[in-house]
């Protein structure tokens, strides 16, 4: 029986486990849980994962919540190439220190942009004000000026000259803004060239297949259209709480 | 040269570095830094972490933040025993699991909590509205409800029958919200059984002096604080 994953590659997390998968050949059944759907909040996938969010694995009668989690379970179980989570210590380590930061950073503030771009005119009935949006701008290319001092710095990758998991989940939360109208390369040449680095390294077909979906705005707002008027309410109490 | 690791133990993460350092008899120098007086600032710890925050490490030219990365680091390099992260592969699955998702649940709300009771209070000299805190409180208390409910359960620790990294860190960050005058232990006797056993198991002298941090005199997370330490703080 092959691994599950369930996915909604709308999700930053998502598209790094697809890509990983997909990169390495890893065999996998994709299980798509299409947010816009509310289908995250069904039993069924409550029982794959009570705190109904996405990715999440499924290996037989394991199931595995959170993509630092899936992605190192992934890594480990399919022996991937050293690259990706370093056997070196000090290297290992300078992964984790990035996969550990980001959560609060990065993935936190490239979230925001997003989803006060992107989902607030979708979902709610006025538009915040401009401000608003202004301010998690800025944050944002406050969190982006740590990562090319701190974690980038004059190298070609986060952790010396391959790609691994530190970049993965870097880049695909930073197309997240990108999928929002924000292109957040533009003005930063360092920025740009580690993106198209990463996208090399990942293979740029592959790269595009997992990121058609959030650079496609127009798919989404239809999509956001058809939502269920119980379950609109809910993610518009979930975007109010998410960016008071 | 010894590993150096920069903490303060007012803060979470430099509690768990601490406490796993001593436990596992780890050799290393103490640098206090401390936050309170600004001395995360200085041009002198730049030089450690650019981030500017605690806990972090220096071993010999290598330096390091963030306290997951430092744990998993020192667990590597000085052998510690494996219930710590097993290798077993899934249970270091349900470790990493926690780690991850504790970043932005667990932590971000008992810190939201700590800085709008006791922090903010001291700053602008005055508390928060009410409804602030009263939000803050119901946040925590939602994320308490799913540490119970999908990682605890009814096992003795996270991660099946041994204290872990997991446990480490989730004590650590729940202890804060005592310092801020709430005993979130107080109505949860799962939670409260579990707080025993990694007690226990980290050993009781070694967890208090960990929490032992004094201000004002008082000592801040060691004992359900009392009427006055309440007032005093806040």
């Amino acid at each position: 029986m092959v691994v599950e994953l369930y996915l909604d590659l709308l999700s930053q997390p998502c598209r790094a486990v697809y890509i990983f998968a997909k990169k390495n050949n890893i065999p996998f059944e994709f299980k798509d849980v299409v947010l816009f759907k509310g289908q995250h909040m069904s039993e069924e996938f409550g029982k794959v994962n009570p705190l109904r969010k996405v990715p999440a694995l499924k290996d037989e009668a394991f199931t595995l919540a959170e993509n630092t989690a899936i992605l190192l379970y992934l890594s480990r179980k399919f022996n991937t190439p050293d690259h990706w989570y370093p056997s070196d210590g000090q290297k290992r380590a300078k992964v984790d220190e990035y996969l550990s930061w980001q959560h609060t950073a990065i993935r936190a503030q490239g979230s925001k942009v997003f989803l006060i771009k992107a989902l607030v005119p979708l979902l709610m009935d006025k538009p915040f004000p401009p401000e608003k949006l202004e301010g998690a701008i800025e944050e944002l290319n406050s969190t982006l000026k740590q990562f090319e001092e701190k974690f980038l710095q004059g190298k070609l990758f986060i952790v010396g000259n391959e790609i691994s998991l530190a970049d993965l989940v870097a880049l695909v939360e930073l197309m997240q803004p990108v999928g929002a109208g924000y292109d957040v390369f533009e003005g930063s040449p360092k920025l740009a060239e580690w993106r198209h680095r990463v996208e090399e390294a990942i293979g740029k077909e592959l790269f595009q297949q997992a990121h058609e979906a959030i650079l496609n705005v127009k798919d989404m707002a239809a999509a956001a259209a058809q939502l269920d008027p119980q379950l609109k309410e809910k993610l518009k109490q979930l975007l109010q709480k998410n960016l008071k | 040269m010894v590993v150096e690791l920069y903490l303060d133990l007012l803060c979470q993460p430099c509690r768990s570095v601490y406490i796993f350092a001593k436990k596992n008899n780890i050799p290393f120098e103490f640098k206090h830094v401390e936050l309170l007086k600004g001395e995360h600032l200085c041009e002198e710890f730049d030089k450690v972490n650019l981030l500017r925050k605690v806990p972090a490490l220096r071993d010999g030219n290598f330096t390091l933040a963030e306290s997951i990365a430092i744990l998993l680091y020192l667990s590597r390099k000085f052998n510690t025993p494996d219930h710590w992260y097993p290798s077993d592969v899934q249970k270091r699955a349900r470790v990493d699991e926690y780690l991850s998702w504790q970043h932005t649940a667990i932590r971000a709300q008992g810190c939201n909590f700590y800085r709008t009771k006791v922090l903010m209070p001291l700053l602008v000299g005055k508390p928060f509205p009410a409804e602030r805190l009263e939000r803050a409180v119901e946040d925590l208390k939602s994320t308490m409800k799913q540490f119970e409910e999908k990682f605890l359960q009814d096992k003795p620790f996270i991660v099946g029958s041994e204290i872990s990294l997991a446990d480490l860190m989730a004590i650590a960050e729940l202890m804060q919200a005592l310092g801020a005058g709430w005993d979130v232990f107080e109505g949860r006797p799962k939670l409260t059984e579990w707080r025993h056993r990694v007690e226990e198991a980290i050993g009781k002298e070694l967890f208090r002096e960990a929490h032992e941090v004094k201000r004002d005199g008082a000592k801040m997370f060691v004992d359900a604080p009392n009427e006055t330490q309440r007032l005093t703080w806040c």
